[in-house]
């Protein structure tokens, strides 16, 4: 084992004043290796959404040290490091999908002839080879999805970071895009941080899952997910599957009633 | 063939109100026959726009560069003080009330106190058209610059985009339909106030000097006359605005 590309050490964060303070995170390690897919699993509260936007330095923590690449975040985030994916596609309207999926090669100013085979390659990759010239609100909900991917890919950033990014989808069309994002990420080699309510989303994607229990948010217990590669639809069917989405049910289970 | 019927009917009822309005009031003043300064029937309008068609529209155009002076310089003031407005949101607190109020203010009234200050030309003119079109423009723009979604603004952090970039990219793009929208008010605004501004006085080829000098001695269809060459001019201007937004804005054509 190598150093690990994000460790997350004795982190804690703390909203509010002396007065009302919520604790959002307490005392969360983590190490991930490099090309792992890690997911955050945890009901709403327990601060895995803050934990991703800690490491993207879109938030700081109030005690700890976090290191990307052996970066601090900010650092990481100014040498553009890691792509984010929100919950909601967060495409520009006035863009159409593939100047959306360019805009952070035009923001870091990168070379202009390869932004087309770039934006090509990406969007084929999602699969939306055919709607280059397409605005945001003629594309369905996943789609709009496959292209906000596209954009965070479109820069090679060795990190995803993805915050609940299929959460709005129903059931069918979520379990395509998690098929989808397993090819990318065999594809592509890159480290995956996902947050995920959903634990049977979390341990078909997962090489290695993070169970986090509520307010304050902290890490239960890791579980390694050791389901065979490729991951296919019949896999969902594998006893092994249900026995992992037990096993992570019962840790949340106990750690819900512990705090009954 | 359903989007050209389609259009065909988007048309075909306003045209009937239209028409239908136009023909009663012609029945009723035939039918009454009330005197002409009070209402003239529209076939007699009709005469009076028709024999003075090019002088009337001369005023109309005199007037309509009052207007679209004031609508240039009170829109572009506007949109300057937003962009600064917008930057700091104590400042918004600060002075956007203000702005809002001021919906309720009645500028035109000022009108006197304009040519005191920029004489009985064409400036005090423009003048009050600028300032009625300064703070709906200042209003809008600070909205439309402002209420950006957060993850919008965060995707932008993520990139580690300079705040140059994350205004031309973001905050300019996203207030465009904001700021079309009071440009759209404006173009009505801005006609009017330079018609009711011209009523304190100023040179006789102004639509609105010639609408209140031929009321006063009862030749009303010329007046009115005159405020159809008003509604034309109107019309004309919020219609290339909607072209210009059109165009400038191809992603928002759906909801328009």
């Amino acid at each position: 084992m190598g150093d690990p590309i994000i460790s997350v050490q004795n982190v804690s964060k703390v909203y509010g004043n002396a007065n009302a303070s919520t604790v959002a995170l307490q005392d969360v390690s983590l190490f991930i290796e490099k090309g792992e897919f890690v997911s955050l699993v945890g009901p709403s509260g327990c601060g895995k959404s803050t934990l991703l936007r800690l490491i993207a330095d879109l938030d700081a923590p109030s005690s700890g040290t976090i290191q990307l690449n052996g970066h601090a975040p900010e650092t990481a985030r100014k040498n553009r490091e890691y792509g984010f994916v929100f919950q909601a596609p967060t495409l520009y309207d006035w863009r159409t999908v593939a100047r959306n999926a360019e805009l952070p090669l035009e923001v870091m100013g990168r070379d202009r002839r390869d932004w087309k085979p770039r934006i090509d390659k990406m969007l084929a990759l999602v699969g939306l080879r055919d709607f280059h010239e397409y605005y945001p609100w003629q594309l369905s909900g996943g789609m709009q999805q496959r292209a906000s991917i596209a954009r965070a890919l479109s820069f090679d950033p060795a990190i995803l970071l993805m915050d609940e990014p299929f959460g709005a989808l129903d059931e069918f069309t979520r379990e395509r895009m998690n098929m989808e994002l397993l090819d990318i990420w065999e594809t592509t080699h890159k480290t995956i941080l996902f947050v995920t309510h959903s634990i049977s989303e979390a341990v078909f994607l997962s090489s290695r899952i993070v169970v986090m229990t509520p307010r304050p948010g902290r890490v239960a217990r890791l579980v390694a997910i050791d389901l065979p590669s490729p991951r296919t639809f019949e896999t969902r069917e594998s006893r092994r599957f249900f026995e992992l989405m037990t096993d992570v049910r019962e840790t949340l289970k106990e750690e819900f009633t512990r705090h009954e | 063939m359903t989007g050209a019927s389609n259009r065909m009917q988007v048309w075909l009822a306003p045209l009937l109100v239209f028409t239908v309005t136009i023909a009663l009031w012609e029945g009723l003043v035939l039918l009454f026959k009330p005197p002409v300064f009070l209402l003239p029937p529209p076939s007699l309008i009709w005469q009076s726009f028709t024999s003075q068609f090019g002088q009337l529209m001369s005023y109309g155009f005199n007037t309509f560069l009052e207007a679209l002076g004031g609508f240039v310089i009170g829109c572009g003031a506007g949109l300057v003080a937003a962009t600064v407005v917008a930057r700091s949101p104590r400042l918004s607190a600060l002075l956007l009330p203000f702005a809002v109020a001021s919906n309720a203010v009645p500028i035109v009234a000022m009108a006197p106190i304009a040519i005191v200050w920029f004489g009985i030309g064409p400036g005090s003119k423009v003048a009050i058209v600028a300032v009625m079109c300064f703070f709906p423009t200042l209003v809008s723009a600070v909205r439309g610059l402002t209420d950006i979604s957060p993850d919008a603004l965060a995707l932008m952090h993520s990139y580690a985009a300079s705040d140059w970039q994350t205004f031309t990219k973001v905050r300019a793009p996203n207030s465009l339909p904001f700021v079309f929208n009071a440009f759209k008010i404006c173009t009505a605004v801005s006609m009017i106030g330079a018609i009711v501004a011209e009523f304190f006085g100023g040179a006789v080829n102004y639509l609105g000097i010639y609408i209140k000098t031929q009321a006063s001695i009862l030749k009303t269809p010329d007046a009115w006359a005159a405020i159809l060459v008003a509604c034309f001019f109107g019309l004309a201007f919020y219609f290339a605005v909607v072209l210009l937004e059109r165009w400038l804005m191809p992603w928002h054509r759906r909801r328009g």
